[in-house]
């Protein structure tokens, strides 16, 4: 006990020292956001020094083995430095998919090679990485994948596309799923392969979405020569590696919440807008859907917590994950309903500088994808009840 | 502090569970009904309680208990959920303990918390006066006589009312009516010739009374907390009855779940299980999902009592209200997946929707908690 409050006042100290008072408020938007990577172009000088404080402690990513460059500390620890940034209302230094999915992927699936090789600079932010999982043909049915590898020795070469790739074109480095055996069952001729995306026969499309201009590409192969020394785990054993990494991937998106975490209480944001009437909010009927909106915020948030308390550091949080995404997106998607009814006719507004450029009807709009990706809302439920409830079929 | 149950916790949760699974499963809940039982409950199983130490656990050591806290309170609770099983553990060891332990002189705790914590004095909370949930509302009048107070008016819903040997008593000291100012807190015995009892069983057998008043004659001594500014006592005491229903509602769910989950597994039609049905299926993985979240805001919640958490009001709302929605879903849809024999008197899941609609209206239901949590957070 007496350790973890030492630890305690040297975390509070060392960010003290450390973190840079304009990282101290939550994002303005999704602009001031660290993602890192070769070709990041930092913000502020702010943001580059808080990233490389963070790196130089491996608190980008806590849990992780010092000898990969991360922070070493386990799940008490690391709650506490957890507690202690968000105490100062600290940004994270960086949002990386290279933390929230590779990464633990190759800690507990990839060779001693390949974690040292790739580990050490996601802790540090130099390598952006994307993720090539679903397919024009393979969405919910993710199995049934068609991006394809052929032998060649010691390499393959790789035909096919694939989708909603989050940040395509600013990716340095991809990890996707590629049938690497087209005659085995669908689940066992899959490996998961990683490649540099400036690989000659890479090219990405941009994709517009109902919202406007979005984040995904498309991203299509041709004759792409990817190394055998790249396959995470043993070929053709990609699918239980995808699984995990999913789960790693839900829990992220779970979380989403909490991305604006120091954000207005919606309750605030409608008091403003409406107005109270005798301590009250003037509309009744939307103050009822407000207040269960809080409260199952609240449940959400504690329930991760809990979740975490009762899993191992960087762990996987298994099945769980998919309840867990399924309830975070779908208050996402609540959240911003209410949005935009307590906004009324002012969200309905697309343009101009008094908008954000339609930032409010933009947001909700997006929110609909929450319960997409990632797996949708009813893939997590079949999860939920197979593999935790242990229903049949 | 992290949000899972220590060893010794853990310990409490187990022994609870197999005493109760042995000595009070659900068939004592219908017995205790087709006997035409009176009390609501059998004084045999509640000194038995008392022997296990339940009626104990919150009662400071210095009055004979063990202060164990309403974590340990709290759990027991829970386990009393899954079986059904009736006993005054809410209306004495959680809100009558709380209200001395809140507003008593040592002199009253003296009097009444060794006994309780033996299972020998129940205490009962007669604050309500009409078919809502209204604490604040309080006309019956305590009007000075003599050296005491003279208390005259009508509670209703009162939860052990007839079985109590000691009331807690709102009246008004000043002020109108719905008025929280005003409202005084006090101790009567229960057997006090101008108190008429009504009793009345309830959907599943559990019991309350309406009481009335008559020139109730008491001395200064019967105050609870400070004259006038009786709330101050009353509201920690209801929100720490709300948190403990919410426990006892935790269990109640669970196991109308766990139940109707067996059921999925176990039933056929169209020659497959019926859990094999994806439109059972989700329902199914929402429900376990809400009760998750269940089992974390009750952990707080009991955790915050424990700790006098400042925000206390907020937190019991926010767990009532959840607990409520969420249990009385479940053990609806309980009925609903089970099917034909669900509605049936000689099946028991039918018993779990009786119980969670009692837990849920009494103090105040969903309506009432998330008016309750939206006026704490100022909207």
């Amino acid at each position: 006990m007496r350790e973890l409050e030492q630890f305690r006042s040297d975390v509070r100290a060392w960010l003290e020292a450390h973190c840079p008072e304009s990282m101290r408020e939550p994002y303005r938007s999704e602009a001031d956001v660290c993602w890192g990577g070769r070709n990041w172009k930092f913000q502020s000088e702010d943001q580059e020094i808080w990233l490389r404080c963070m790196a130089e402690k491996g608190w980008t990513a806590p849990t992780w083995p010092a000898q990969y460059g991360g922070g070493g500390l386990d799940r008490e620890h690391a709650k506490i430095l957890k507690q202690e940034m968000s105490r100062i209302k600290a940004r994270p230094p960086i949002y990386s998919f290279g933390i929230a999915m590779i990464g633990p992927a190759l800690l507990k699936y990839g060779s001693e090679e390949l974690k040292m090789q790739h580990l050490p600079p996601i802790v540090r932010g130099e390598i952006r990485w994307v993720q090539g999982y679903s397919e024009p043909n393979a969405g919910s049915d993710l199995a049934s994948l068609q991006a394809r590898a052929d032998d060649q020795g010691d390499h393959y070469i790789v035909n096919g596309s694939k989708i909603w790739t989050s940040y395509g074109e600013k990716g340095d480095w991809m990890f996707a799923l590629i049938r690497t055996d087209s005659e085995a069952p669908k689940h066992q001729g899959i490996s998961l392969i990683l490649f540099d995306m400036q690989t000659p026969g890479i090219s990405t499309r941009p994709i517009q979405l109902i919202s406007g201009k979005s984040p995904f590409t498309e991203t299509f192969f041709e004759n792409t020569r990817m190394e055998k020394n790249q396959v995470v785990g043993e070929p053709n054993q990609g699918w239980t590696i995808a699984k995990y990494l999913l789960t790693h991937e839900r829990e992220m998106i779970g979380e989403t919440g909490n991305l604006q975490s120091g954000a207005e209480l919606l309750s605030h944001i409608a008091v403003k807008k409406l107005g109270l009437d005798n301590g009250r909010l003037s509309n009744p009927v939307l103050r009822t859907d407000i207040a269960r909106f809080e409260i199952d915020e609240v449940c959400h948030q504690l329930t991760m917590e809990r979740a975490r308390d009762e899993t191992k550091a960087g762990a996987s949080l298994g099945p769980s994950a998919s309840m867990f995404k399924y309830y975070g997106t779908e208050l996402n998607k609540r959240r911003y309903e209410l949005l935009m009814a307590v906004g009324a006719q002012d969200a309905l507004i697309w343009e101009g500088a008094d908008s954000n450029e339609g930032e409010l009807a933009r947001r909700w709009l997006r929110s609909k994808g929450n319960s997409i990706e990632g797996g949708t809302s009813e893939i997590q439920l079949n999860i939920v009840a197979k593999r935790i409830l242990g229903l049949p079929g | 502090m992290t949000l899972v149950l220590n060893e010794e916790q853990l310990m409490l949760k187990e022994s609870a569970r197999d005493f109760l699974q042995q000595r009070a499963p659900l068939s004592h809940l219908r017995e205790l009904r087709d006997s035409g039982n009176t009390r609501g409950y059998s004084p045999e199983l509640w000194s038995e309680m008392a022997d296990m130490g339940w009626t104990a656990i919150l009662v400071p050591e210095q009055y004979g208990g063990l202060e164990y806290g309403y974590s340990g309170l709290g759990i027991v609770l829970e386990e009393s959920g899954r079986t059904l099983t009736p006993s005054p553990l809410l209306s004495t060891c959680l809100m009558g303990v709380t209200a001395l332990t809140t507003g008593g002189s040592d002199e009253q705790r003296r009097k009444y918390l060794p006994e309780v914590a033996a299972g020998s004095h129940l205490l009962a909370l007669a604050v309500n006066e009409s078919s809502v949930h209204a604490p604040c509302s309080v006309a019956t009048a305590a009007q000075a006589s003599g050296e005491g107070f003279s208390l005259t008016g009508r509670k209703t819903a009162v939860i052990d009312g007839h079985n109590a040997d000691t009331l807690i008593v709102s009246a008004r000291t000043r002020g109108t009516e719905h008025e929280a100012d005003g409202i005084s807190l006090f101790l009567v015995p229960a057997d006090h010739p101008g108190i008429h009892t009504e009793r009345y069983r309830v959907l599943d057998t559990h019991t309350a009374a309406h009481m009335t008043l008559d020139k109730v004659e008491i001395g200064p001594d019967a105050v609870l907390g400070e004259l006038h500014r009786g709330m101050a006592v009353l509201d920690p005491v209801l929100n720490a009855g709300a948190i403990g229903q919410s426990a006892e509602l935790l269990g109640v769910a669970q196991e109308a779940f766990e139940r109707t989950l067996g059921y999925l597994k176990e039933r056929k039609q169209f020659g497959v299980l019926i859990g094999s049905f994806q439109a059972l299926q989700h329902r199914a993985a929402v429900m376990f999902g809400d009760i998750e979240q269940c089992k974390s805001i009750v952990l707080k919640g009991l955790r915050a009592l424990d700790k006098g958490d400042e925000n206390l009001s907020e937190i019991a709302s926010l767990i009532k209200a959840k607990l409520s929605e969420t249990a009385h879903h479940v053990t609806a849809e309980a009925i609903q997946m089970h099917g034909g024999i669900g509605m049936t008197d000689e099946f028991d899941i039918g018993f779990f929707l009786k119980r969670c609609q009692i837990l849920e209206t009494f103090l105040g239901d969903h309506y009432f908690h998330l008016d309750r949590f939206a006026g704490q957070r100022g909207y």
